[in-house]
């Protein structure tokens, strides 16, 4: 029993761990997380490819499904952004549609079974324990990459849009007036701070505890072999899992879209925040 | 679980999707939805506009019937009129034609009936000579009697 203990937390750990290539030695910070980056970009070459393949045969007569499916989303998206954003922007649409597909792929890397990909990392390059995890908004360099560079481009908005002295303006007279600059600058350092962590840490949070849950499921049969199935529990707990793995991934379907979906909704909010130039 | 280079590679692959996406989708696809609006808003402009050339159109031709109608009719009395008209005038001119025959055949009778009454004249001028001759029985100079007829023929 405590064999199979510590097989389980050997196996959690072993999810839990990326597959990282040391740039610099000893260094915390000049490492790359190979997998992360190899699947943000796969999902972005499966997003880019899908919908420039489509925009390439785009007709404005009679669309195909997949024309349609594709302009079903783009519609849906510039619906959300027409409504809350108020001025005229080349940027804005295109930022939210690719954040909201992205992201979606993203999290939808983790409805493919927890160790599929893995284990066909390991036959293919016959390196038995190697690390990979196949979700790369689980991942918190890649969630704060991403909000980190939406958080950019909010301060290029607001530069823009309201000047440099605008801004400083807003910033020191926004909530409360000109009397109580000091307030008004600490407010908005939080409140400018707080959006990209909460973005990240939003996103993170969610699809991260998704993950561990489908891992938890998963731990019910670790270390078995057929003879384990064949027993009355051993056939109780895959049966178990089954279940369990089913109804959490179809949870877990409203999850990753919600999600996709919240990012792409803040990050419009923001840029119409940061482009407004009358305080209110 | 720490930060690491992976988030800078992040950010660069995050602007670098969110060009692409800029230059290559977001244009092309939604300029595809506006054209297909576009387009669709214009047909049902054009079918409005010709459901209202078809309306006019119908309206016209009502119009032209109703017209054409009202001519025919008029025609049609016109035509009726003149008939009457006509038959009057050939009434009217078989009646003096029938007259004129009339009157016609009333002078032929008359001329015949002095005929007559000339060459029974003459007979009885001759008959009446003739039984003078017999009554007389004896021979008249004829001569000196013509002259004597002549005068009673005109005096009849």
């Amino acid at each position: 029993m405590a064999e199979q203990a510590s097989g389980i937390g050997e196996y959690i750990h072993h999810h839990l761990q990326n597959n990282q290539l040391q740039l610099v030695d000893g260094s915390s910070f000049w490492v790359i997380n190979l997998d992360s980056l190899f699947y943000t970009l796969l999902t972005a070459v499966v997003f880019l490819g899908l919908f420039t393949y489509v925009a390439k045969r785009a007709t404005s007569g009679v669309p195909g499904k997949l024309q349609n499916f594709v302009e079903m989303v783009v519609n849906f998206v510039n619906e959300q952004v027409k409504d809350t954003y108020h001025g005229k922007s080349k940027l804005i649409g295109p930022l939210a549609l690719s954040i909201f597909v992205w992201i979606f792929l993203m999290n939808f890397m983790d409805l493919i079974p927890v160790d599929f990909l893995p284990w066909l990392g390991q036959k293919v390059s016959g390196d038995e324990g190697m690390h990979m995890r196949v979700v790369p908004s689980t991942d918190l360099n890649i969630t704060f990459g991403l909000s980190l560079g939406v958080i950019l481009l909010v301060f290029y908005y607001s530069f823009k849009m309201k000047g440099v002295k605008g801004y400083a303006k807003e910033l020191l007279t926004h909530p409360f007036g000109p009397k109580l600059f000091p307030a008004n600058l600490l407010l908005n350092i939080v409140e400018t701070v707080a959006k990209p962590i909460s973005l990240s840490l939003r996103l993170f949070g969610n699809l991260y505890a998704g993950e561990l849950i489908f891992i938890l499921i998963a731990v019910f049969t670790v270390g078995y072999t057929l003879e384990h199935f064949l027993t009355p529990g051993g056939f109780a707990m895959t049966v178990g899992q089954l279940v369990l793995g089913l109804i959490w991934a179809i949870f877990h379907i409203l999850i990753i879209l919600l999600q996709a979906f919240i990012f792409m909704m803040l990050t419009i909010v923001y840029l119409s925040m940061a482009s407004e130039t009358e305080s209110h | 679980m720490n930060i690491n280079f992976t988030m800078i590679i992040q950010i660069i692959v995050f602007f670098g999707v969110i060009l692409f996406t800029m230059k290559y989708i977001w244009p092309v696809i939604l300029g595809a939805i506006e054209e297909r609006e576009k387009q669709i808003a214009d047909g049902l402009a054009a079918s409005d506009k010709a459901a209202k050339a078809l309306a006019e159109a119908e309206a016209g031709a009502t119009k032209l019937l109703k017209e054409a109608r009202e001519q025919a009719s008029q025609i049609r009395d016109q035509a009726h009129q003149q008939a009457i008209k006509i038959k009057d005038q050939a009434k009217s001119e078989a009646l003096a034609e029938k007259e004129r025959q009339l009157e016609a055949a009333r002078a032929e009778i008359e001329l015949e009936a002095a005929r007559a009454k000339d060459a029974l004249r003459k007979q009885v001028s001759t008959l009446a000579l003739a039984g003078t001759e017999k009554l007389l029985n004896r021979e008249v100079d004829e001569k000196a009697h013509a002259d004597l007829l002549e005068e009673l023929v005109k005096e009849i």
